[in-house]
């Protein structure tokens, strides 16, 4: 379904001065791009998913580099000769091709439109026609990526009215149907269904069906395109509900994966860090401190010991972004949920060294720290989205900061209902006992107040898991006995089994070692 | 793409259905009366589903002009009931600034910041002030008693009733009655507080007396063993 574009029309050469002036030739083919799509094509024909990868990694981002560092590719129409006019081919160009000009330049409203279009063709031949592709899990995850980048995109845009021209307003009203959120979320709902991916990792785990071991690749003959992309479209349900404010949800859709083990979610690290990032931020509304440490410490220290391996990578830049943005997530979880034995102590010396000063600030809990809750919270949340269409009769405004806002408003309250907690905490570190009286007295409040400020650092210290279950963030505890206040001491628990688990091992190794010299 | 519908079958089939639309079909406009109904029934059955109640918020979220305030109203009193869980907040995620600026909702939400903090007295008292929005739905009282209930036995082993009857709203003759239920079916015991009045010791758990934590850091998982049996022999 090839649509035609406004400047594809237009006899383009590189001095004519038009109202929409293009200062390239998209029909012109160089060499090199004549050769690329011919050798990925061919190679796609023969299910050479290690050509393709080197091909959609590598060669593609030289090319771009190289000759359209700010143009956008030939156009879909003139490569497609090259390539027998394959529709799937120049469906999977096109999607290529917008994705260049997403990174690149700035699209239109008519090119998110068409992107939009180009999506739907594409997806629509991967859901109802049989594919016999593989593709690299790479481009597989990028084009879920992508999507929904470019529907958050999209309704950024959309939300800012204002100084929008009549031919724009005309066209969204038109084209209400594009990037619609329905249809978003349809095609991700679609391709979780369709490739029945919840069904086949259940049956991995009782060991009826291989998919995580062959990393999502089929070696039967068939194609990996629907079942890689359904799962994949898991990630992408969790990030889009993330953007609708909609945790709970989200948390839902990613269930099937199980994130305790490496998965197809990790031979991607994309795809590894946008799972984890709005998992730990998803945990994070829902007061699950301990668990969102948990996870974005495993994720921080993964990418310290592996970001050199991704610097020539097109993906180099995001992945920083997302880990400078996890450490601040990280510092204002240990701020509320002050549990620094869960955090490696690589992962720890760089959390002191970004935010080390700000946490304390924040543990402070006076009005300065609200501000830094807020900083860090803006820097680091996900770009929420009103998904509702424009209303066009109203006098037009920009709304796109509307859900954002929400989100901070929400959560910066609830940050001022633990206002209290931490002043307890600095005294029961100090007490083993302590009478309600005395306590009272030392925080200068009356004594009914202190007991309700004693209930709720109980209530948010204590969260409700996913199955129902309360599960304790507490670093420090205590127990009320009529009116005094016993303290727990948590002890760190020196856990002997894996000692001697570890030591059994290593002795065996040793005799083993010595066993072959002898034969020798 | 709008994938078409199941039709719902017979009446009393009706929330076995809307389950099922919200697990297989929920993005889906048409879905929308089916949810508004299903809040209604939780709210006379005395059943709640917070998957069927986010996905109605979240189709209020995708079309502004079809949300029903009643009725978001009413599913904010239910998520107050579920409490310790989050569902209050939850739910506030997906509404509107414009739509929380709104009385009842202003209300909704301070009951819920007083259950937050522990402030029995100031939600009770102001519960009373807004029969209207709590009488709405049945059970409401027992919920937040229960809530009231877990907390303290969050925090408390033994609590003088002053404290107790404060935080469940309930006193002197019906209190009685109450803690006698309790100490029946409950294991709750009622002891003579010195001089104070009677003191309350409630059920032993792993928070309120965390000798009973069971120590998960001891104990060793037996996958990990089996990496040993090859050298056990």
């Amino acid at each position: 379904m090839a649509t035609t574009y406004d400047y594809e029309e237009a006899p383009a050469t590189y001095d004519e001065g038009r109202h929409q002036d293009l200062g390239y030739d998209p029909n012109f083919v160089p060499d090199s791009v004549k050769s690329f799509v011919v050798h990925l094509y061919r190679h796609i024909r023969e299910k050479n998913v290690y050509e393709i990868h080197q091909m959609y990694e590598i060669s593609f981002q030289t090319l771009s580099d190289r000759l359209f560092k700010d143009t956008p590719w030939p156009s879909v129409d003139a490569v497609a000769h090259y390539v027998d006019n394959d529709q799937v081919f120049c469906l999977l160009y096109r999607e290529m091709w917008f994705r260049h000009l997403y990174a690149r330049l700035s699209p239109t409203l008519k090119q998110r439109i068409d992107s939009w279009d180009n999506y739907c063709s594409l997806f629509q031949v991967v859901l109802h026609r049989v594919v016999n592709m593989q593709l690299p899990n790479q481009w597989l995850w990028d084009m879920v990526d992508e999507f929904v980048y470019q529907f958050q995109s999209f309704c950024q845009y959309r939300a800012k009215m204002k100084n929008k021209t009549e031919q724009e307003i005309s066209l969204l009203r038109q084209y209400d149907q594009a990037w619609n959120v329905y249809g978003v979320l349809n095609y991700l709902q679609a391709f979780v269904e369709k490739s029945n991916i919840i069904q086949i990792l259940k049956q991995e785990k009782e060991g009826l069906e291989q998919f995580t071991a062959t990393d999502g690749y089929d070696y039967s003959g068939g194609s990996n395109v629907l079942k890689v992309l359904g799962y994949f479209s898991m990630v992408g349900l969790l990030r889009v509900h993330c953007l609708l404010g909609d945790y709970q949800t989200g948390l839902k859709c990613l269930l099937p994966i199980d994130i305790s083990q490496q998965g197809v979610y990790t031979s991607v690290i994309g795809s590894h860090i946008a799972t984890i990032y709005h998992y730990g931020f998803a945990n994070l509304m829902l007061r699950r401190y301990v668990e969102a440490i948990r996870e974005f410490n495993k994720m921080l220290l993964y990418i310290y010991k592996t970001k050199q391996y991704h610097q020539k990578s097109p993906q180099y830049d995001q992945i920083l972004k997302k880990n400078e943005q996890m450490y601040a997530l990280l510092a204002i979880c240990l701020s509320l949920c002050p549990q620094v034995k869960l955090v490696d102590e690589t992962v720890n010396s760089q959390l002191r060294e970004k935010y080390g000063e700000k946490m304390a600030r924040m543990q402070r809990y006076d009005d300065e720290a609200f501000v830094i809750y807020d900083e860090l919270f803006s820097y680091a949340c996900p770009k929420f989205i009103t998904p509702s269409a424009p209303s066009f009769e109203e006098p037009l405004v920009n709304y796109n900061q509307d859900a954002y806002r929400l989100q901070l408003k929400l959560f910066l309250y609830e940050v001022k209902q633990q206002q209290l907690l931490s002043g307890v905490r600095t005294f029961l570190k100090v007490y083993s006992t302590i009478s309600l009286g005395k306590l009272a007295n030392y925080m200068e409040v009356d004594e009914p107040t202190l007991r309700t400020i004693l209930l709720t650092y109980k209530h948010k210290t204590h969260a409700v898991d996913s199955d129902g279950k309360i599960i304790s963030n507490a670093d420090v505890d205590f127990y009320i006995d009529d009116d005094m206040i016993h303290v727990v001491e948590s002890k760190a628990v020196k856990r002997y089994g894996d000692y001697f688990l570890r030591q059994i091992v290593k002795l065996e190794g040793v005799i083993n070692d010595m066993d072959r010299i002898k034969l020798e | 793409m709008v994938r078409e519908r199941e039709t719902p079958k017979q009446q009393q089939q009706v929330s076995y259905t809307v389950e099922q639309l919200v697990a297989v079909n929920p993005y889906n406009p048409d879905i929308l009366p089916d949810l508004e109904n299903y809040v209604n029934e939780q709210v006379s059955s005395q059943t709640y589903s917070l998957d069927a109640n986010l996905c109605l918020l979240r189709l209020y979220q995708f079309e502004p002009e079809r949300m029903s305030t009643q009725i978001v109203a009413r599913i904010l009193v239910k998520a107050l009931m579920a409490m310790p869980a989050p569902d209050f907040s939850l739910c506030l995620f997906l509404i509107p600034e414009r739509v929380q600026m709104e009385e009842q909702f202003k209300t909704l939400i301070v009951l819920s910041h007083y259950l937050e903090t522990g402030r029995f007295r100031q939600f009770w008292d102001e519960a009373a002030k807004n029969r209207h929005i709590v009488e709405a739905v049945p059970g409401f009282e027992q919920a937040i008693q229960t809530y009231a209930i877990h907390v303290l036995s969050l925090t408390y082993q033994k609590i003088p009733r002053p404290v107790l009857a404060e935080a469940i709203n309930i006193e002197g003759l019906s209190l009685d009655k109450f803690l006698e239920h309790q100490a029946a079916n409950s294991g709750w015991i009622l002891e003579k507080g010195h001089g104070r009045g009677q003191l309350i010791v409630l059920p032993r758990n792993e928070f309120n007396h965390p000798e009973l934590k069971k120590s998960a850091a001891d104990s060793v998982p037996l996958e990990h063993i089996t990496r040993i049996f090859p050298i056990l022999g």
